[in-house]
């Protein structure tokens, strides 16, 4: 109970020097559907759990068809995990703040700078009163000229940190402790890709399947020469999440 | 009569500004004004125009560049530094304009040496062979014939000193006082310093 009387204030610490208010908005992110991100030699692999799934939804329809992964510019994405409406809000942050960038020094923006700046918005939320904090964390996969392929991780507090493979939302302790075990030095796109499905689908309660899970991956294109941000369509991914099951069923019966 | 001039090689890029400052349209005060400022250890910026103006925006612009390196902990390229200092040009320019005139050479890592042309109404170019001031007509005409990509150093300081030479004897109000850097993957330094008409300073 004595927590009580600094619950209701986002920017007061507590006695036991806690702020509650956004200790809270980081539990709301672990019920939220995961999202996972692999960083591979020549890319970057992310992949989430879709948690609406109702046979009436309009998987077609703008804003349902993609839930979680966002393009932010032509070298970065991310996955989020957390509330989806605050989401919008940071994302559109991200996508003005890396074109104004690109407008003033006409380069891409380098990805850390990026996360930064987002995460200095988060922070702001935490300190100055009135408003809650952004209930949500995010993955990042970004290219940029000095530090190759990133992975990014965030959170509501406006910490961030870098990764080479690592789980938000639900069950991502499990998951991060799944990638510390099978998580290979050198790994290429196929390999993070498989790495990123099997260890969603044991993190997840249900099956794999197309429409509960999206996943995209951002690496060099053979053709352009360029950084592509790809999404996985049914086709494409319907045959490895039923790879992963299979594999999941055998290991489970033997 | 600012003049200034550059030339981008293979490996490095060699600029030259004239060091006179001038009172009024006839009168000189001073003999040895560094007009290529440093904007980093492997930037530098060669300014023509107002005195006043050439300083207030060169010393903002490379307070800027500064600055983004101490908070990224990297730097800026020489591109995105010549598009920042066009931009901040462009938006003054119709507010309040700066009337500077400038080339800025930088040496990359990634990409090499490479120099940029801007004049005060914030046109940008990137070039090989530049040129700012009556004297660039000169200059421009002996880059024409001699300049080369792959030339050595010794040449293309040579043949900076030569466009120098050009422009003393042709233009009646010509400067008396030049200075000659190099950047390259060493950084900035000053090659030569030509001034033929002084007996004493």
């Amino acid at each position: 109970m004595a927590a009580r009387r600094y619950d209701s204030r986002t920017t007061i610490f507590s006695p036991e020097g806690r702020l509650y208010q956004v200790e809270y908005a980081v539990e709301a992110i672990s019920n939220a559907g995961a999202a996972i991100g692999v960083l591979a030699t020549d890319g970057v692999v992310l992949a989430s759990e879709k948690k609406i799934a109702s046979k009436l939804l309009d998987t077609g329809a703008v804003g349902v068809k993609r839930e979680k992964m966002y393009k932010l510019d032509d070298h970065i994405a991310c996955a989020v995990a957390g509330i989806t409406a605050d989401a919008n809000i940071l994302i559109n942050h991200c996508r003005v703040s890396a074109q104004r960038y690109t407008y003033t020094y006409q380069e891409p923006m380098p990805v850390e700078l990026l996360v930064r700046g987002l995460c200095d918005t988060k922070q702001a939320y935490t300190q100055f009163g009135g408003q809650r904090p952004f209930g949500v964390a995010i993955l990042y996969a970004g290219w940029d000229e000095q530090y190759g392929y990133q992975l990014y991780q965030s959170d509501p507090s406006g910490n961030y940190s870098g990764w080479k493979a690592t789980a938000i939302g639900a069950n991502h302790q499990a998951a991060t402790n799944i990638l510390k075990q099978d998580y290979n030095e050198g790994l290429n796109m196929e390999e993070a890709v498989n790495l990123v499905i099997k260890v969603l689908g044991k993190s997840m309660d249900t099956t794999l399947s197309p429409e509960k899970v999206e996943l995209c991956s951002l690496s060099r294109s053979e053709d352009t020469g360029k950084i592509t941000y790809k999404v996985y369509e049914e086709q494409e991914l319907k045959p490895l999440l039923d790879a992963a099951n299979q594999e999941k069923e055998a290991g489970t019966s033997s | 009569m600012d003049f200034l001039m550059g030339m981008c090689c293979k490996d490095f890029v060699v600029v030259c500004a004239d060091t006179n400052a001038q009172m009024s349209q006839i009168l000189t005060i001073k003999h040895d004004e560094d007009k290529i400022v440093p904007i980093d250890s492997h930037k530098v910026m060669a300014l023509a125009g107002q005195p006043g103006d050439r300083s207030q925006f060169s010393e903002f612009i490379i307070a800027n560049v500064r600055l983004y390196a101490l908070r990224n902990s990297r730097r800026l390229s020489t591109h995105a530094v010549a598009n920042f200092t066009r931009n901040e040009l462009a938006t003054s320019l119709r507010k309040k304009p700066y009337n500077a005139n400038m080339l800025i050479a930088g040496y990359d890592e990634s990409c090499g040496p490479s120099l940029y042309w801007m004049d005060y109404l914030a046109t940008l170019h990137k070039t090989n062979v530049a040129g700012m001031g009556y004297g660039s007509y000169f200059a421009l005409s002996l880059f024409d014939r001699y300049a080369k990509v792959d030339m050595e150093e010794k040449e293309a300081v040579a043949l900076m000193a030569r466009g120098v030479q050009e422009v003393i004897s042709r233009i009646t109000v010509a400067p008396s006082d030049y200075v000659i850097k190099v950047v390259d993957k060493n950084g900035t330094r000053t090659v030569e310093t030509i001034s033929p008409g002084h007996v004493a300073k």
